[in-house]
């Protein structure tokens, strides 16, 4: 069992290793780790605030323990919109191209091949998630001298362990994310649908319901994951958050698991 | 009774708009390439979905070296297949492709190599998939279905975009496959190149069998035939009339009229047409094969 796991897990790795893909997953979240967090600090003294949706994060904010990770948690909700958009087309691509039915040819365990497939994805995003953080911190900590805010306390014990609690509440995120992404990919099959129909939820459909009424974010998924990314915000608690999240990738999950050790390989 | 690669009895596959696979029974011994033949929609690959675990069958069994088809990790790792055409990742190269099949399969990635130059891709294997020829991914089809040295072979249109060089080498890989003791069982349009190389066949007309034997055995059901053709188009019809008057099955199929008989009526029907006053301008002896036993049993007449 274990060894077919490993197998597994390194076989949809050479797919999920290949420059395009890799390299091309990695810029995105580069560009967007410099992005946010550059604009976190030069837009520090703009009236129309430096946070998400015009928030103001001041310097007193930015030289908390918490400072060296304000950018990262902004982050989190863009860099698990990539991780459904990778893990989505991962998985759809098997029933576009006709290569699932290869794949069960050699391993015919199915919900192996799923706890696998989800491991070996899983491990890509914890290197989106590494990658985001150092990149993120990095220009946070390179901006900040130049924007008089402190860094002393961003590196002692208390910074740490807000690192490595945003790294984890970031990677569940990204984490969650990429499994609704998984799931839309074997609802669909077709990796422009599930891709598309996942960023027009988590984008549009979420925001616009939100802006409608706002006490359905309390609710919606997109909007639990991104609170879990950022620890939890004023309006919902980060228990809450992981507790809902958690329920809606549970259920995803085993929709996932039943469509895909059921369904006829037709294709 | 020799040791069947392949069993199945009564195996069932049932949609919503009736069966696409119905009721069907055939052995395949091992050791023995047995041709796979019906026409377009027959249930082909639908059955070959099911004895590889990728459709579950309606109703019915079948057996995989011994090995029941709804257990198939007991006999996956030791059956190769490739079904309806090559299937792989555009962006990855072919080596990278079969590393990727080798990996999830256990098998050492050292036979990479040595199948790429086996199928003739040994130069293009760094090569990108999405660069490839139509019958360079049908090699690599091959390459991929060859990965676990396998007992029994499963091969869906194999030859389909090859030149006649590359049918010729397929031909010859599956005949030295065989020797060597592996069953193959292959599904190909090419009746002809089926012919040469088949001993047994399996033939499917509306998801039914029509037969499955030994090919010998369906040669010898068969009635030996002439071909006729006349000087005029429209005096065919004259000379079908007169072969059925005699007593002698008979149709046209592609402006040539077939009729049923032995070598030694090819003379009768000679004097008959001259008779008749239709001149011909073919008249030749044929022994059943393939194609005009396909045609023939199956119904699917041009």
């Amino acid at each position: 069992m274990i060894g077919s796991l490993t197998r597994i897990f390194f076989a949809e790795w050479r797919k999920l290793r290949r420059p395009t893909l890799l390299l091309g997953t990695m810029g995105a979240v580069a560009f967007f780790s410099v992005l946010v967090s550059s604009l976190l600090f030069l837009l520090i003294d703009s009236p129309q605030g430096n946070g998400d949706r015009g928030v103001r994060i001041t310097r007193e904010m930015l030289s908390l323990s918490s400072g060296s990770t304000q950018a990262f948690t902004s982050i989190g909700n863009l860099l698990g919109i990539i991780a459904l958009c990778v893990f989505a087309a991962q998985t759809a691509q098997e029933y576009s191209l006709g290569t699932l039915r290869n794949l069960l040819v050699r391993q015919p365990g199915r919900i192996r091949l799923l706890i696998g497939k989800l491991a070996s994805m899983k491990a890509f995003a914890v290197i989106m998630t590494l990658v985001g953080a150092v990149i993120s911190i990095g220009v946070s900590y390179a901006l900040a001298g130049s924007k008089d805010v402190s860094t002393e306390l961003w590196f002692n014990s208390d910074g740490r362990l807000e690192i490595a609690q945003t790294l984890l509440n970031v990677f569940i995120s990204i984490l969650g994310f990429g499994i609704i992404g998984m799931v839309l990919g074997i609802l669909f099959r077709s990796p422009i649908s599930s891709i598309s129909l996942g960023v027009l939820w988590l984008l549009i459909v979420e925001n616009i319901v939100g802006a409608v009424k706002a006490s359905t974010l309390e609710w919606l998924p997109g909007s639990q994951l991104a609170t879990v990314a950022a620890g939890g915000t004023e309006t919902i608690s980060y228990t809450h958050a992981l507790s809902l999240s958690g329920i809606y990738v549970g259920v995803a999950l085993v929709i996932a698991t039943v469509l895909f050790t059921k369904r006829d390989v037709a294709n | 009774m020799p040791q069947l690669a392949i069993s199945v009895s009564d195996l069932s596959k049932k949609y919503d708009s009736g069966f696409a696979v119905s009721h069907t029974n055939f052995q395949v011994p091992a050791g023995t390439i047995c041709g796979f033949v019906g026409p377009n929609g027959a249930g082909k690959t639908t059955t070959i979905r099911m004895l590889l675990g990728l459709i579950s069958p309606s109703g019915g069994t079948g057996r995989i070296l011994g090995e029941p088809i709804t257990s198939p990790e007991k006999y996956l790792s030791q059956v190769g297949a490739m079904i309806e055409g090559p299937a792989f990742y555009p962006a990855l190269s072919g080596a990278e492709n079969l590393k990727v099949l080798a990996t999830l399969g256990g098998f050492p990635l050292e036979r990479v190599d040595q199948l790429l130059a086996q199928v003739g891709l040994a130069d293009r294997g760094k090569s990108k998939y999405k660069t490839y020829s139509l019958g360079m991914k049908q090699r690599l089809g091959i390459a991929a279905a060859l990965l676990p040295n396998p007992k029994l072979l499963i091969l869906d249109e194999p030859t389909n975009g090859l030149d006649p060089e590359g049918i010729q080498e397929i031909r010859q890989l599956l005949r030295s496959l065989a020797d060597n003791g592996t069953t193959v069982f292959v599904s190909s349009h090419l009746l002809s190149e089926l012919e040469i190389i088949s001993e047994y066949l399996v033939m499917l007309r509306k998801g039914e069998v029509v037969f499955a034997g030994p090919m010998q055995d369906l040669f010898d059901a068969q009635q030996p035939f002439m071909l006729v053709k006349t000087e005029n188009k429209g005096d065919l019809e004259k000379i079908i009339a007169l072969a059925e008057s005699a007593g002698h099955k008979a149709h046209i199929r592609d402006g040539v009229a077939h009729i049923e008989g032995p070598a030694e009526w090819a003379g009768v029907l000679n004097k008959l047409a001259f008779e008749a006053g239709i001149l011909l301008t073919q008249l030749s002896p044929q022994l059943p094969n393939l194609e005009e036993t396909f045609f023939e049993m199956t119904g699917d007449q041009k």
